[in-house]
């Protein structure tokens, strides 16, 4: 139930309005009701936020919620109760399940398992093509009747672009945003990591930046032609930042995100020969790293994704060449990200833009902005709360990260989703 | 079933790094004397009385197995091999689970090949036993470097300063990979040389000199390493066929005679006659091919000495 | 420091050899059937010390040899891989012959097992005899000299160091109290 909530001295930030500063919110009947200061509500129960960060709720444009198909993995309740524990109201959730979400029903599924968890809202995202093998449309239409907030055969590149060209425009009909996952399949096959120095000397398969580089290329070259908007999944080399900029600079519309994984980590950590640091994109390479944080801090990246991709873990206990892409990300977000805050890449407003404002208006979905009257999707976080990853507390079942153990400072206190408090550890 | 025994302290060999220059030369000077019980009537000594070695292949290896098998039993060890062709996904046992199994056996040492570069790493860390690397993908094949290492110690006396040249796929070669590191550690000047499709991106990182001519690639050299091709890089368009790679990759009596008069040539087999090695040359003066072999035994023997030969000091 | 307590001078070393080496050949009345295998390190000089004085003794040279015992211990478990073996070197058929294990020191016995095993494995002789400078007592195993240099009364903590001119620089022999 939605119950009358008020929110005192917290640092209330909402980029989308050039809201920085101590203020208190009240939320009420699901939406924001009032902003100021000493507010004040009879019957009301009150949060304390002082020293803490109150924020519209961080939007998660990319996460593998494994179900249906891969429950062993991760469900999408576990998945949206992690997502709420990261501070995220809401999360999309790719298509590349099994079945694969490329009709209707399966979209349908989604949103009613979704809909019995109290957790973070969950958006899925349609497949492009049928079945992600990149030839034939998916049953667009229908899937956007049914609630799909915009498409992306993730996992897969859409290699055929004449397949791509009629994707986008096809989508645009329904004002559907076609994310892509940039890679030459070919320039790619069987690697492992990013090629260069690193994979040379451990004889890892390599995976070129290249890859990565000519397809987002390609991509923006298509997007411009057809003036349609193109989002760029989890961007990771300079080349493809580089070719975003300069297609930004033409006015051509495209966006995209970066995960905290390639703007903490690099290439050189596969020497441990850890399946946890195996990720498509690869890691890369400390100069890339360093692009995408210039991207993330210029404009050129939009937002921070996570490409939430949970699991089992004795896949990724399998021989490195054997195990499954991916990592957890939703409950370490906020805490790599924080680290860019220290590093003084960009400011609080900055990083509330890109885990919450931008992400909501690429997707066109509902928060990122905190206003009378908005819905009241919000988290609460404390930016310096020094914990220790430990997978084993993660909510999401799926425990693979390459984090474990690192010290990170900034965690997520409480989380409203839709005026309900959904997570509350502390119990402010 | 997850639980490993974390109290275990000893040794593993998974890649030339895990070893000192010193100890390097510590197992050379093993090796020359197990290369001795090897040349005696009774080819045994009772070192590893007691002791059970596994060999747990993942990958089809005549020479690597047999030698390992050979030198844990020349050292009276148990040894025990286990060949499986198939890989852990299609097996339907994990990889880990099988290394498990076999540890909870209590072996003293598992010698693990691995088409997956990083397995015998993986099979260290949760087998609570020694864990040697018997080629991993094309990471490691620590091994067949100091085996190769003690061929050339033995002719020229020592590395330092000597000129070597590795010709064939160095993309694919753990052998590659390996020999350089331990080259490098004393002091030989290493070339490789292939065309540029089986040459590694990044190849610089690897701390040699580059070249696509093989006469430039023997030309003056101390040693020529010649790797095997296999045929399967032609199916991913690396080269257009078997015939063209020879034309330009072979090593022939006519190439070799750029080389230094006192050339040594090896190959850690099995070889292509006619492909990457002439046959005349592969059976000539200057090839130590079956060397090698024999110091295999030799120096796999020291290796196990090394790691099995009771708690570290 | 500990004080060391000498047990044999150079000059005493030398005098007791030529006794050890005239026991030897009043043993063995066919020296040509004698093999003097010294046990590396120090075994390795004094068989030589003693080849050359039998031959002195009788005119006949009698052939020497090394011997490695390090892949024969029984304490390689505790004491762990020693990669610095030598190398065992008997350029003859032992086989039938009567074979003279030579060491510097003998204590607890179990070199001696070591050697004897090693001795096996090359061949078949027709009997093993045991040559030591020092015989220090302590004994573990069933094992006795045939010839000793000299007999010294130990405590088991106490170290016995032999000096040879070949690998030391200089011939002395002494004991070392604690360790």
């Amino acid at each position: 139930m939605s119950e009358t909530i008020l929110i005192k001295n917290g640092r209330v930030i909402d980029p989308s309005r050039g809201v920085d500063g101590v203020q208190d919110v009240l939320v009420k009947d699901g939406a924001v009701a009032a902003m100021g200061k000493d507010l004040a509500a009879t019957g009301a129960k009150i949060i304390e936020a002082k020293g803490l960060v109150v924020s519209p709720g961080f939007i998660d444009l990319h996460v593998h919620l494994r179900e249906p198909g891969f429950e062993y993995k991760e469900t999408i309740a576990t998945g949206s109760m992690a997502a709420a524990a990261g501070g995220f109201t809401a999360v999309c959730c790719m298509a590349n399940t099994k079945p694969v979400n490329d009709n209707a029903s399966v979209t349908r599924f989604i949103l009613e398992k979704a809909a019995a968890v109290n957790g973070a809202r969950v958006y899925p995202i349609g497949a492009i093509t049928k079945g992600l093998k990149g030839e034939e449309l998916a049953e667009i239409g229908e899937m956007k009747k049914a609630g799909v907030v915009a498409l992306s055969d993730d996992g897969r590149c859409v290699m055929d672009a004449r397949v791509l060209r009629h994707a986008m425009d096809y989508a645009a009909m329904f004002g559907l945003t076609i994310v892509e996952h940039c890679e030459d399949e070919h320039l790619v096959k069987g690697g492992v990591m990013n090629e260069g120095e690193t994979s040379a000397r451990l004889g890892i398969k390599g995976m070129p930046a290249i890859a990565e580089n000519v397809i987002a290329r390609r991509d923006i070259d298509i997007a411009a032609y057809l003036k349609r908007p193109v989002h760029i999944a989890h961007i990771s080399t300079r080349g493809a930042v580089e070719s975003v900029r300069a297609a930004k600079a033409a006015g051509t519309a495209v966006t995209c995100e970066a995960a905290p994984h390639h703007f903490t980590i690099t290439e050189k950590n596969l020497e441990s020969f850890d399946a946890n640091y195996k990720m498509n994109p690869p890691l890369r390479t400390e100069d890339d790293l360093a692009a995408v944080k210039e991207g993330l801090r210029d404009g050129t990246i939009d937002c921070i994704a996570t490409d939430h991709a949970p699991h089992a873990k004795w896949e990724k206990e399998l021989e490195i060449d054997h195990a499954p892409y991916g990592i957890v990300g939703l409950e370490t977000a906020l805490g790599l990200s924080m680290q860019l805050v220290r590093d003084g890449v960009f400011g609080l407003p900055r990083l509330v833009e890109l885990l919450s404002t931008n992400p909501a208006r690429i997707f066109g979905l509902p928060g990122g902005m905190l206003k009378e009257g908005a819905v009241a999707d919000i988290c609460i976080f404390d930016p310096e709360k020094k914990w220790t990853v430990d997978p084993a507390e993660f909510v999401s079942a799926g425990k693979n990260t390459p984090f474990a153990g690192w010290e990170l400072s900034g965690k997520n206190c409480l989380t409203i989703v839709g005026g309900r408090i959904v997570y509350n550890p502390s119990n402010l | 079933m997850d639980t490993v025994e974390k109290k275990f302290r000893g040794r593993h060999l998974l890649k030339i790094s895990d070893l000192t220059a010193d100890e390097i030369m510590g197992l050379l000077n093993t090796a020359y004397k197990f290369k001795d019980v090897s040349e005696r009537e009774i080819k045994k000594v009772p070192t590893l009385r007691g002791k059970t070695i596994v060999s747990l292949f993942y990958e089809a290896s005549t020479r690597t197995r047999t030698s390992f098998e050979i030198a844990g039993k020349r050292l009276s060890a148990d040894v025990i091999n286990i060949s499986t062709s198939s890989s852990s996904v299609t097996k339907g046992e994990t990889f880990k689970d099988t290394v498990l199994n076999i540890a909870a056996m209590k072996p003293d040492a598992i010698v693990v090949r691995h088409p997956s570069p990083g397995a015998p790493a993986y099979a260290a860390r949760i087998a609570g036993c020694s864990v040697i690397n018997g080629g991993d993908g094309a990471n490691a094949h620590p091994t067949q470097a100091l085996l190769d290492l003690m061929t050339i110690h033995e002719k020229k006396g020592g590395v330092e300063d000597l000129k070597v040249a590795i010709v064939g796929d160095i993309l694919h070669s753990r052998v590659a990979r390996s020999n350089i590191n331990a080259l490098k550690m004393f002091g030989a000047e290493v070339t490789v040389c292939a065309p540029p499709t089986l040459l590694p991106h990044g190849v610089g990182a690897l701390g040699v000199k580059v070249t696509h001519n093989i006469h430039e690639a023997v030309a003056d050299k101390d040693v020529v390493m010649m790797l095997r091709i296999q045929t399967e890089r032609m199916q991913q368009g690396l080269f257009p066929s078997l015939r063209e790679y020879s034309e330009h990759f072979c090593l022939s009596a006519k190439v070799l005679k750029s080389a230094r008069p006192d050339v040594l040539i090896m190959h850690p087999g099995p070889i292509n006659r006619g492909v990457e090695i002439a046959s005349d040359v592969a059976d000539g003066p200057y090839s130590l091919i079956l060397s090698q072999v024999t110091h295999g035994v030799a120096m796999r023997m020291a290796v196990l000495y090394l790691l099995c030969g009771g708690a570290e000091s | 420091m500990t004080a060391a307590k000498t047990v044999l001078s150079a000059q005493e070393i030398g005098r007791t050899l030529a006794r050890m080496a005239h026991e030897i050949t009043e043993k063995n009345p066919d020296c040509s059937q004698i093999i003097l295998v010294g046990i590396i390190t120090r075994g390795v000089p004094l068989a030589r010390r003693l080849a050359d004085k039998i031959k002195t003794i009788t005119g006949v040279d009698v052939p020497h040899g090394s011997l490695d015992i390090t892949f024969y211990r029984d304490d390689i478990q505790s004491k762990g891989p020693d990669l610095n073996a030598g190398r065992t070197d008997i350029n003859h058929d032992i086989n039938g012959k009567t074979l003279i294990l030579v060491d510097d020191v003998l204590f607890t016995g179990r070199s001696i097992r070591a050697a004897i095993d090693a001795v096996m494995d090359i061949g078949r002789p027709g009997r093993i005899q045991l040559a030591v400078l020092l015989d220090r007592g302590h004994r573990e195993l069933p094992i006795r000299p045939d010839y000793i240099g000299k007999n010294i009364p130990t405590a088991r903590g106490e170290r016995v160091r032999v000096k040879l001119s070949e690998t030391d620089g200089e011939d002395h022999a002494s004991v070392v109290e604690g360790g």
